[in-house]
């Protein structure tokens, strides 16, 4: 068998997301921001929501989002994406809404925004990296950061006494009425990739069927704010953020109990 | 008994060498070039072992740049 025998279209399993347009992303080599790009685009394929989706592009390092994904966009004011998605969802409820947020984005400026867009079960879907730092501006803390972790902010660690504990802001999410599907992913394995994509498919769905907020936690790395090697980060992450933040759905209101 | 066979096309242009698909090849097709570098300076992926590819798709599926296109022929003859 040859590699011409082999790579021929019959035989292609996989392929670059048609939606993920030609520009090479700024991110950083191995930042998880990328893979969750790539999974949101094959999902807005499959789904056949290219020409209804709109995506808010938040402040972080994600605040180019529009130059990757071939939807439309508009880009909000730090951490106000789920209020910008109020206003666009309901003006135009034939599209599909959501939010990009890193964070710091989505759990420090912009928390009460997120919590009640939440509370009044806004019919978006909320994607939120989780990667327990201000990634873009240098690696500061940020409110999810783990205890002992250190950053440009907390050089010597976080301590809960000084800097407070880090927030479950999913958890909080999953308490108020207005969500119908709380989880959080990953996407540091091929497994956990497989999930994540089946996560944001399950809220894109819950949202274009109008069953409340969505919200999608993925549990990410920076490697360059946590100065790993991206795969030395994501065994940090395995290690250090799952405790704290294990993965698994926390609340999913279509599930019979 | 049916052998698979597996290929991968890496755009190594588009590449960050960031060794997430190499860790995440089960039979250690891929590796980072050691001393060659694409436009951009990074030590791209190529296929060090391309007959061991068996076209699962765990590279492409952590590569955070999506450079990595799978191929995948079952031979039921051979
Ligand atoms: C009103 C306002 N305050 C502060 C900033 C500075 N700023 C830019 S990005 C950012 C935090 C980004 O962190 P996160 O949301 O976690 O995104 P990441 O880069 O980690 O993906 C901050 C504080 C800003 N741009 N606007
Ligand atoms: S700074 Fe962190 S979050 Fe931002 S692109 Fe780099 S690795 Fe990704
Ligand atoms: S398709 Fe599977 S076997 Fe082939 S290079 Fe990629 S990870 Fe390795
Ligand atoms: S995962 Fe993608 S960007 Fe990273 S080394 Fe492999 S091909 Fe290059
Ligand atoms: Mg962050």
């Amino acid at each position: 068998m040859t590699r011409e025998d082999i790579i021929k279209d019959e035989n292609k399993v996989y392929s670059r997301p048609r939606l993920l347009l030609d520009a090479t992303m700024h991110y950083c080599p191995g930042c998880s921001h990328g893979v969750v790009h790539k999974l949101v685009a094959e999902v807005l394929e499959e789904l056949g929501m290219e020409d209804t989706a709109i995506g808010v592009a938040p402040v972080g390092c994600a605040v180019f989002a529009y130059n990757y994904i071939d939807i439309d966009w508009i880009e909000a004011a730090h951490g106000r994406a789920p209020a910008v998605a109020t206003a666009v969802s309901r003006l135009q409820p034939d599209n599909v809404v959501f939010t990009y947020q890193g964070d710091g984005d989505l759990a420090a400026i912009g928390t009460a925004e997120t919590i009640h867009a939440c509370t009044r079960g806004e019919n978006i879907m909320i994607i939120f990296i989780n990667n327990g730092i201000y990634g873009m501006t240098g690696g500061q803390m940020a409110p999810t950061t783990l205890e002992g972790m250190k950053t440009s902010t907390t050089p010597y660690g976080r301590r809960a006494d000084i800097n407070g504990f880090p927030v479950k802001i999913s958890d909080i999410a999953a308490m108020l009425d207005g969500t119908c599907y709380v989880t959080r992913q990953a996407v540091h394995t091929p497994a956990a990739v497989r999930s994540a994509r089946k996560a944001i498919r399950q809220a894109l769905i819950n949202t274009r069927e109008k069953r409340g907020t969505s919200f999608v936690e993925i549990v990410s790395t920076c490697s360059s704010g946590w100065k790993l090697s991206p795969v030395k980060a994501n065994k940090w992450m395995e290690e250090n953020m799952f405790a704290k933040y294990p993965l698994g759905d926390i609340k999913n209101t279509e599930v019979k109990k | 008994m049916a052998k698979i066979f597996g290929a991968v096309e890496i755009d190594s242009n588009r590449c960050k060498g960031c060794d997430l698909c190499v860790a995440a090849c089960p039979t250690s097709v891929l590796s980072l070039q050691p001393k060659e570098v694409n436009d951009r300076g990074y030590h791209f992926a190529y296929t060090v072992n391309p007959d061991a590819c068996i076209g699962c798709g765990s590279c492409a599926a952590v590569c955070p740049d999506a450079c990595i296109e799978v191929y995948r022929l079952v031979d039921k003859n051979a």
